[in-house]
Formats: structure tokens, sequence, C-alpha cells
């Protein structure tokens, strides 16, 4: 367990610390200049945005992850199958930053292939400026980790099923739409909501994509931590981002608090 | 379906007319016949792949069968669909909702009978009360012990008052203490509802305590079927007298309906070799032990069962014979005691020695 604490330590809890005491410091002082910063027009805007996007590829990929899962758990449990897709989706959710961004955009991009061979064939996708957008390509990008991230996470439940719930449902005479609505539904229910939560502050705290996808601005709120760290605008103003990185650490936090909740209620449902 | 209820103790007749059910190569079932009384318990024992459960389940509709019949009260019910087949089951373990108490899980089969409230509220707790679980009724199944989680699944199987009862290895999950208690806790609540009922178990000490008819599977078809003093006493096959209880093997020769063997003489049930050299099944209390110097065998082992003891001695020719005795005759036979052997008059089965 040393080596643990002491990584932890080391990569979370003193990153942590340092954010949290620079979020009230400037020039050496205390202060609540930095946290009152948080109320400027930019930065909440950039927190809206990025709540917004955690929050929609949360909610679709967990949508269509679950669907996956399901589908993947009816495959048998030693075939290639079930096996390739797992595997399959423990690099995908892992796959984002510079090559997500570079896979999409020589896809989807203005040059990309796909958008070429769309308008050989007469289809105008137009100019495909939507990739760089928050709103529409980011969200897309984004989905393209957490799909395969919910399967991950949200499998395990999905598997905890137990056929004897399902058969025990027909004997007391329900129907397959009883047993999804009044059994399967309930029991994985805190599964579903804790493995979204997971998704939203995976979405939350994302940087490198976004980064490599939006050069115009700092719509997120990852985005407007590292300018004010690496822009010459707004250098000097270090603090102001620990009080946004802050801000971050809280939601996480507390998405992060709910999800163990859930977890350990439906652990309790579906253990082995 | 008409439901006719079980608590007044008119259970319905069930008859399987030669099921057959494959898995790839497999006969899980093969012209598989069984009737059971109205109200009748019977169990189905067998070792593992024998068919058992799947007939089970081909009762349940869980599995269709190949071919065959399947009637309840009756009715033809083979391709009604489970749940309009008015049948409570309970599995082998973990089968309770986890996300409902001991209460609302007896009380879901109700609910979706469209039963009102205080109904449903009345008919659980005379159920948890039926197995002893009143106080546990607000209970979640992962604050319960296996045997309590196997007692709500009875009354959550009870209370819809089913046609018949299924109980699909109800017991195997549980230690053996709690095992034979629940044991018999099943086999008074059956008798107390009058349930016609199907009880499928490994455990043929289960089986022999709880059913009125035990039928033994081998391969998909029914070896024996009998009332399980008359399946033990009288058993019509090599196969049912190895499986249920213990048996000695013995070199003997049969002549008119006897067979002498280990120095006496043995009546033959019907069935038997009836001439020549033949293996004699005999059982353990079959057998009486004497200390004798001159005797021709020699104790190897013995051990205290709690109410009895079995001596296990190897004969002149290499046999090995376990004998049963009062547990404290055990001590009288230490290891390397001579011992003289004989078979008693009870009847026993005979086969063609190989």
């Amino acid at each position: 367990m040393v080596p643990f604490f002491a990584y932890t330590t080391v990569f979370l809890l003193i990153p942590t610390l340092v954010v949290v005491i620079g979020a009230f410091l400037s020039g050496g002082r205390p202060t609540l200049g930095n946290v009152r910063a948080l109320t400027e027009p930019a930065v909440i805007s950039a927190t809206q945005h990025s709540v917004v996007l955690s929050a929609v590829t949360a909610v679709g990929g967990a949508v269509i992850g679950a669907v996956l899962a399901y589908a993947v758990s009816t495959a048998r449990v030693d075939g290639v199958l079930r096996r390739f897709v797992a595997s399959l989706c423990g690099v995908l959710a892992q796959f984002g930053g510079v090559a997500l961004a570079f896979a999409f955009l020589a896809s989807f991009g203005a040059t990309g292939f796909l958008t070429t061979w769309l308008a050989k064939v007469g289809v105008d996708t137009g100019p495909g400026l939507w990739l760089y957008e928050w709103d529409k390509g980011l969200m897309l990008v984004y989905l393209y980790f957490q799909i395969p991230l919910m399967l991950i996470v949200f499998l395990p439940a999905v598997e905890g099923l137990r056929p004897q719930w399902r058969e025990a449902t027909e004997t007391l005479g329900g129907s397959t739409w009883v047993y999804w609505r009044r059994v399967a539904a309930p029991i994985l229910f805190p599964s579903f909501v804790g493995a979204t939560l997971l998704l939203f502050t995976n979405a939350f705290s994302a940087y490198a994509t976004a980064a490599a996808l939006v050069s115009q601005g700092s719509p997120l709120l990852p985005l407007a931590i590292g300018n004010t760290l690496t822009s010459e605008v707004i250098l000097g103003q270090e603090n102001i981002g620990k009080a946004m990185a802050l801000e971050m650490v809280v939601v996480v936090a507390v998405a992060m608090t709910l999800y163990a909740v859930l977890d350990r209620r439906s652990s309790k449902w579906l253990a082995p | 379906m008409t439901s006719m209820t079980s608590t007044d103790g008119q259970g319905v007749a069930v008859q399987l007319t030669g099921l057959r059910r494959t898995y790839g190569a497999l006969n899980a079932l093969d012209h598989f016949t069984l009737h059971i009384a109205p109200g009748e318990l019977v169990a189905l024992l067998g070792p593992s792949g024998c068919g058992k459960t799947t007939a089970l389940r081909c009762l349940a509709g869980l599995e269709d069968p190949d071919s065959g019949r399947i009637e309840v009260g009756g009715r033809d019910i083979t391709s009604v669909p489970t749940s309009r087949r008015d049948m409570g089951m309970v599995f082998q373990a973990y089968s309770l909702f986890p996300h409902m108490t001991a209460r609302q899980n007896v009380e879901f089969g109700l609910q979706l009978r469209k039963r009102s409230t205080q109904e449903r509220r009345t008919r659980a707790a005379d159920m948890l009360d039926l197995v002893g679980l009143s106080d546990q009724a607000d209970k979640y199944a992962h604050q319960m012990s296996g045997g309590q989680q196997q007692r709500v699944a009875l009354a959550r199987a009870l209370a819809i008052e089913p046609q018949v009862l299924l109980l699909d290895e109800p017991l195997s999950a549980l230690d053996a203490k709690v095992r034979t208690q629940l044991r018999d806790e099943i086999r008074r609540i059956q008798l107390t509802v009058g349930t016609t009922t199907l009880f499928v178990t490994h455990d043929q000490e289960e089986a022999l305590a709880v059913a009125d008819r035990v039928g033994v599977m081998r391969a998909g078809h029914l070896e024996q079927l009998a009332a399980p003093e008359e399946l033990y006493a009288r058993p019509t096959s090599e196969f049912v007298a190895d499986f249920v209880g213990l048996t000695n093997r013995l070199p003997g020769t049969a002549v008119d309906g006897h067979a002498d063997v280990l120095g006496g003489r043995v009546p033959l049930l019907d069935g038997s070799a009836t001439s020549g050299e033949v293996m004699v099944l005999v059982r353990p209390e079959g057998i009486d032990i004497a200390a004798d110097p001159a005797g021709d065998a020699t104790v190897l082992s013995g051990s205290f069962l709690g109410a009895h003891g079995r001596v296990t001695a190897e004969t002149a020719g290499g046999h090995h014979v376990v004998v049963q005795v009062p547990s404290s005759a055990v001590a009288a036979y230490p290891p390397g005691t001579r011992v003289r052997l004989t078979a008693r008059g009870d009847r026993a089965l005979a086969v063609r020695a190989e």
C-alpha cells in the first residue's frame, strides 16, 4: 500500500492542495478575488459549455453504451466476439487527445476523406467548420471515447443480472416487459446513473482532445484553465486558473461521491 | 387458465408424456414420462446431467421439449408460456429480487395479478408467517442468510397459490444443518397447503426424506419411480441400487430365487439374475459382523456416524465390505481384528457377474 499512498500523495493530494491554497492567494496574500473571478461572464460561459458538453456526451454515451453492453452480454462469455469487443473498447476508451482529433479531421475535416468523397458524389457538407465547434464536432468526438468507456464500466452490472430473476418473474406471471420494467431496470439504475456520472467527469476533465480541435478562444473550462497558465495576454493570472481548477475539483468530487454511493448500493445487489 | 387454489388441499394432477429434449448430440430427456397425483410430492433424483432439471424446466415452460405432452389438471399446457402456467418455483439460490424487501418479493406475483393492496399485505404476511419469517419482512436479500432467502423464495412461490410447486435443488447452496431444517419445513408446508410438487435434487437423503415418491433418473429417462422405502429396499436395477443408499457388491451364486453370498443365503428381488455366478448387491445393514479369530475377513477401518457406525472389512477374496453397526459397537472392531461376516435374509438384487 505504501507505493499507492506515495503515488496518490505526490500526484493527487499535493496538486489538489496547491490548487485549493492557490485559489485563495494573490501575490502571496489571502484573497477571495480569484474565486470572485469565477463569476466573470467568460468563466461562467466556459463552465456552462463544459457542463452541457459533459452532460450530453455522458447521457448519449451512457444510453448507447448500455445498449451495446447488453448486446455484448448476450454473446458467449468465452467467445471471440465478446473478448474482441471488450479489448477494443479498452483501447478506444483511452484513445483521446491529438491522435483522436487528427483521426476525425482526416475523416470529417474540410479536406477529410469522407467530406471529399461525399462532395464527389454530390453531397455538399459545407466548409466542415462544425467539427471545430464545442457543441457539434466536439460532442461527436467525445462520444467516440464515452461509448466504449460506458460499455467497459456498465458491462459487469449487466452481467450481474441473474437468469433466475427473469425466470422468477415469468413463473410469477410477468412478461419480458414486466421483467425489464420492474426488475432489471430498477436493479441496473444505480449502476447506470453511477456510470453516467463517471462519463460526465471523464468529459468534464478532458483537455487534450478539445485543445487539439478548438483553436479559437477557450469555450471550455479545461481550456480556460490552460489559457491562464500559457497565454501571454493574461499572464500572471495563474491563481484565477487555480480557482477554476478548484471549481472543477468540486464538481468532480460531487459527481464521484454520488458515484461511490450508487456503486455501493448496486454492488450489494449484484454481488456474485 | 383457471387457478385451483392449493391451500384447500386440492392439488392437481401433472402428467408428462414422452418428453424429448436434446442439446446437440445430448439427449437430456429421452421419452420421459411421469405422473404426479394431486397433492403429491415427487422428487426427481439422479446424477448431474441425467435430465432431472430439464424435466422440471419443461414443466415450468422455461424449456421447450422437442416432442411430448405436458398436462396439468387434465389440460394440455405444452405450448402455454411460462407466465401463464400458474406455477410457483423455488430456484437453487439467488432468485430473490435484490431491490425489494422480503414482503415486496412475496407480494410481487400478487401485484401482477392485480390483487388489492390489502389482500397483498395480508397474503404476504400469512406466507411469511408460514415460513417463520414474519420478523424479516422488511429485510433485503443481502441482509438475510441463505436459508432465510430460500424461505422467502418459498413464500413468494406459494403466495400466488400455484397449481404446481417446482423446487429446483432449493437446498443445495445451504449448509448441512440449515438444509435439514428447511427440508423438513418444506415437507411440512407442502403437506399443509397440499400443492402438487415436483422437487429436483441430487441429494438422495433429501429426496428420500421429503417425497411421497422418488423418481431415479438416468440418461434422460426414469429408471425407477417408487415410494422411498420401496426404492431403497427393492431397487429394480443395479443403477438404482448403487445410486440410492450404500451397497456392497459381493460375489455369490444364484439358485432358485436365492443367492448364496458371504456365508449366508438371501432371497433375490424380481429382476435379479436367477442362476450362476452373480454379483449380489447387499446393503451395509444386511450383513452381520462378529469378532472371530477364525473369521476370514479383517477389519480395515471403523467410522462413527452419530446414530450408527460403519465398519469396513476386507474378505479373503479381497472384497471390501461395509457393515452397519450400532455406534457403540464401532470401538469393538479396531483395524486388524479378524471377523466373520454373514449376509442376512433381506431381499437383495443380483446382477450377472462380469
